[in-house]
């Protein structure tokens, strides 16, 4: 079968060789996303290729009565119906950690927008309107949405039977996952607390409105295996989960990474990849999946919504005496990445503070609401936004000032974790907040500044017109937040590079291969840096990501500066070792210092740590290739204990702090972000434009999330109310304030180069920032996001 | 049906187009020129924003049958639209946009290489690469549409007229800071070289 056109191709760029770790070199495929020509994974083209479309469940929790399928396979340009009845093999169901969620909906449906039914058609719209011609008939079942009716007495069970390595330790068949986390005594600490403050706290469903929508293309091989051009965030974790489903081995499904169009933890569970495959194997021909914005709102897992009880004590002189808190997360149907979710949120519940006794329970429920797992912040963004709502009710109850308050009661290297584990590389939390509560404030009444009367523009409302300043009033309010960088507990984390250097028409040249998902954070950029810096020369080509080399691991969790960039440049090193090696044999007795000297490849040249030159790469290699591939792993982590929590389950952590100013108008209840300041330390900035733009991206989607972000779920029929961006609103550059970024460099002597994974910890503490400069504006409690007009205008 | 329309200049022709296509569809699957991008396809985040006849459109709220005889110009033909308007002058007349004279007379030159590599940009294009406001670049060819027709009009925009023309063009990554930052750029370097000429 002929290739598939507009393929990945590989990044070559020429650069200074100065343009190594440290400088802000720019994207090696930023001039094919300018002119058009990037290959995303929903521009794959294929002659003669077929259109699949999904027909997903209208309903929730109902029971499959029949489907007849005969009418849409009827219709003329169709050329494949499957559902559960076409599987392939016995393996049905997939799952990051727990294999429960259904290829095709078997039996009943969990949720609603589950796939049911697959098309394949010449035309999408033939494929659309064959599948409505599908008829299904259901049979309702009592609903299970929150953890009352979860957990009742004979409450429906969400799946029956379950067998997964959780359900030995949950105490009910409804809940994924619980872990307690208890140091100390609370209740003996609580004794000496001169205030005590308690609230319960409400974190809305947020959606990772990546713009790129799930795509890809199955292309069917000669070999009866299959050519799977896809976005996703990890390879090898979806061929794990792919392959079995079809019945082939690993080796026949092969996968190319295609332009990906953002993530933010949305693409780590699968959405069209199997389905596409499906249909190209039984019809022989490449199939195309893209998904419409309506259809991404069902076809990837959300943030998880939550409830959270916090109560903290402290001293009056300011110290913290204990925490007692207990976090319940809505998993919705299937498990996702439930279980992590649930170690994140109660191992950080505490946040960046010392507190020594502590008493933490988390949950995740199983639901019929949308399916929830990973996204930007895992677990720890809920958790930040009750902790820090927490902090201010403390230092207001004290009299103190909130950030002084928080200083006081910062963690820093030494502090020991509630998990028992030792904070062992910088955690300058008390400085983050001086930094950014020294950096200046906007002006005041900047609606005013152009002196002529009010510019609506700069005023809540915008150009609504609105108010044109009266009822405006203004709030300041901070928040600082600790995420975990990495996979936790145990987790048997690693990544893959393959390294080639040789010469090229006379210039020595390293080729990048590894299988990380480059989803826009710039990690391709990075590694082309990395390879300068260690191999000495200007042009670095990185090869397109895909499974034939070893496993990447996932692009989240902030992991992948840290893994794959810690791959590529111990690889890079032994590239560097063979060079050397090939150097002294071919000219060692010229010259003593090969034999003696430190030696380093600098401006494409041997060169002794002296900065003598020993000879030309292009000599040494001349030639030979060096090629070469490395695993490499961070410091093993291990579980947490299922009754105490104690354990080293974390890698390493990463810490950012907000000011947030807002400007309120109380009489309409609408909110303009003036400005969201933040400062982070990312131990080293490999890449400081790109280490910017990661924060900004991360404080405009805790803002979102803070003022306007929710999927709204109908509590009587948990049916997905707004799937559009018409309904669920994300924010505009008009939404959006300037956002000062303070970048703090401590080195972490344990990570590659002393990072510190960045792409998280932006999104946690942004969001309680904003809420509280909105409670400081309106002296409103307000304990839910997104805030509302409702909620300040008390209607 | 079929339609016939220009795009980046040249005379193209689409056959067998179904009534209920959109512009955006035509361009992505059967034009061949899949740099207009497909986000939401509802005209709520701007990804698919061209030029109709001069004034930017979301692609995928216009019917194919719409474009009949008339000027699309995409992110693939930005740089040379950019260059020829600089060969031609700006807005001098006050006639902003496209006239149909310009139009015609302007021809596409596809662009050859695969990295992108040497390959010729126009302001915006390079400003959004320089001042690091293309991250997953999804929202990038819209944006660059939007901003380099706000650019046309006025070569000085202030933060809110950048604010305001932007409004229509969601981006999910970079926090639009940096979108300002590329707008801001290719305005002062627009305005060196006119100050440059001039002087
Ligand atoms: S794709 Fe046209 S506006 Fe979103
Ligand atoms: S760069 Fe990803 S949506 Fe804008």
């Amino acid at each position: 079968m002929a290739g598939a056109t507009r393929t990945p191709t590989n990044l070559t760029q020429g650069g200074k060789t100065d343009a190594g770790i440290g400088a802000s070199t720019l994207r090696p495929d930023g001039t094919l996303k300018v002119t058009g020509e990037f290959a995303y994974s929903s521009d794959m083209w294929h002659e003669d290729m077929l259109w699949g479309f999904t027909l997903r469940s209208t309903e929730a929790h109902a029971e499959i009565v029949s489907i007849d399928t005969s009418e849409a396979l009827a219709t003329s340009g169709v050329y494949a119906v499957l559902t559960y009845d076409d599987l392939p093999t016995d393996v049905k169901n997939y799952g990051l950690e727990i294999q429960d969620t259904p290829v095709l909906a078997h039996g009943k449906v969990r949720h609603h927008g589950e796939p049911v039914a697959l098309v394949a058609a010449d035309h999408p719209e033939t494929a659309r309107r064959a599948a409505a011609k599908i008829r299904i008939e259901y049979r309702q079942l009592p609903l299970v949405t929150d953890e009352a009716s979860a957990t009742a007495e004979g409450a429906p069970l969400v799946h029956e039977g379950r067998d997964d390595h959780h359900i030995g330790h949950v105490p009910h068949p409804n809940i994924v996952h619980r872990q307690p986390i208890i140091r100390g005594n609370a209740a003996e600490a609580a004794k000496k607390a001169d205030v005590i403050v308690s609230g319960e706290y409400v974190f809305g469903m947020q959606d990772q409105a990546f713009l790129g929508p799930e795509s890809g293309l199955a292309v069917p091989g000669e070999d009866g295996g299959v050519d799977l051009y896809v976005a996703t965030q990890w390879l090898h974790s979806d061929l794990r989960q792919i392959a079995p489903v079809l019945g082939l081995p690993e080796e026949k499904v092969r996968m190319t990474l295609s332009g990906v169009g953002g993530a933010f933890g949305g693409r780590e569970d699968l959405s069209m990849q199997i389905h596409a495959c499906l249909l190209a194997l039984r019809t022989g021909k490449p199939v195309k999946i893209v998904y419409n914005r309506f259809e991404s709102f069902f076809g990837h897992v959300h943030r998880h919504p939550a409830k959270l009880w916090y109560e903290h004590g402290a001293t009056k002189d300011g110290k913290l005496t204990h925490l007692k808190c207990r976090i319940v997360l809505d998993g919705g149907a299937y498990a996702s990445a439930s279980p992590a979710v649930v170690g994140n949120a109660s191992s950080l519940a505490v946040g960046p503070y010392v507190v020594d006794d502590v008493e933490i329970e988390a949950i995740a429920l199983y639901s019929n609401n949308p399916p929830c797992g990973a996204m930007r912040g895992f677990g720890a963004v809920q958790a930040c936004f009750a902790y820090e709502a927490q902090m201010d009710k403390l230092a207001k109850k004290l009299g103190m000032d909130p950030v002084e308050f928080r200083q006081l009661n910062a963690m820093e290297q030494g502090t020991i974790m509630p998990t028992g584990q030792p904070v062992d590389s910088p955690a300058p939390v008390a400085e983050l907040l001086r930094r950014i509560k020294a950096m200046p404030l906007p002006p005041e009444q900047q609606w005013l500044a152009a002196g002529e009367g009010a510019d609506v523009r700069a005023l809540p409302g915008g150009l609504s017109n609105t108010t044109h300043g009266e009822g405006v009033v203004r709030g300041v309010g901070y928040a600082v937040g600790i995420k975990n960088v990495g996979f936790s507990e145990g987790f048997d984390d690693y990544s893959t590079a393959r390294v080639r250097m040789e010469v090229l028409a006379g210039v020595p040249v390293a080729t990048v291969h590894t299988a990380m998902a480059e989803v826009g954070q710039g990690g391709v950029t990075v590694h082309a840096q990395i390879a300068r810096t260690e191999l000495g020369v200007e042009q670095v080509t990185i090869h397109p990501a895909d499974t034939q080399v070893g496993s990447a691991g996932s692009t989240s969790a902030s992991r992948q500066t840290y893994m794959t960039g810690g791959a590529v440049k111990n690889t890079c090193e032994a590239v560097r070792e063979k060079v050397l090696q090939l150097g002294r044999a071919k000219f060692g007795t010229y010259h003593p210092a090969w034999a003696t000297a430190e030696l380093l490849l600098e401006g494409g040249k041997v060169v002794t740590d002296g900065g003598e030159v020993l000879a030309d790469l292009v000599d040494v290699l001349e030639g030979e290739a060096i090629d070469l591939e490395l695993e490499f792993r961070h410091r093993p982590t291990e579980a947490f204990d299922l009754v105490t929590g104690q354990g080293n389950g974390h890698v390493q952590y990463s810490f950012a702090a907000h000011r947030a100013v807002v400007e309120v108008d109380t009489e309409l209840g609408l909110v303009k972000v003036i400005e969201l300041a933040v400062a982070q330390d990312v131990g080293k900035a490999l890449n400081p434009l790109s280490v910017v733009g990661q924060i900004q991206g991360g404080t405009t989607q805790g803002l979102g999330v803070a003022v306007m972000e929710e999927i709204i779920v109908d509590p009587k029929t948990a049916k997905v109310r707004n799937p559009s961006f018409t309904d669920y609103l994300i924010p505009t550059i008009l939404d959006t304030p300037s956002i000062p970024v303070d970048v703090l460099e401590l080195a972490d002597e344990h990570a590659p180069y002393g990072l510190r994974g960045i792409g998280e910890a932006p999104t946690l503490s942004s969001t309680p920032a904003v809420l509280a400069a909105i409670r400081n504006a309106t002296g409103l409690e307000l304990n839910k996001t997104p805030v509302r007009p409702e909620h300040l205008t008390g209607t | 049906m079929r339609v016939n329309f220009t795009v980046n200049g040249r005379k193209q022709e689409a056959d067998d187009v179904w009534e209920g296509e959109s512009l955006l569809y035509v361009l992505r699957e059967r034009m061949g020129l899949p740099g207009s991008k497909n986000a939401c396809e509802q005209g709520e985040c701007g990804s698919c924003t061209v030029r109709l006849d001069g004034v930017p459109v979301c692609s995928c709220l216009v019917a194919a049958g719409q474009v009949e005889g008339r000027e699309v110009v995409t992110v693939e033909g930005l740089a040379d639209y950019a260059k020829q308007r600089a060969e031609h002058g700006g807005c001098a007349s006050g006639a902003c946009g496209t006239s149909l004279d310009a139009a015609q007379r302007w021809q596409s030159k596809p662009a050859d290489s695969q990295t992108g590599e040497n390959t010729e940009l126009s302001p915006i294009q390079q400003a959004f690469i320089d001042a690091g406001a293309v991250q997953c670049g999804f929202c990038t060819p819209g944006l660059l549409v939007a901003a380099d027709e706000l650019l046309e009009r006025n070569d000085s925009p202030s933060d809110a007229d950048i604010r305001e023309a932007l409004s229509g063009n969601l981006c999910r990554c970079t926090g639009y800071e940096k979108i300002l930052d590329a707008v801001r750029l290719a305005a002062a370097r627009g305005e060196n070289r006119t100050a440059g000429q001039g002087a």
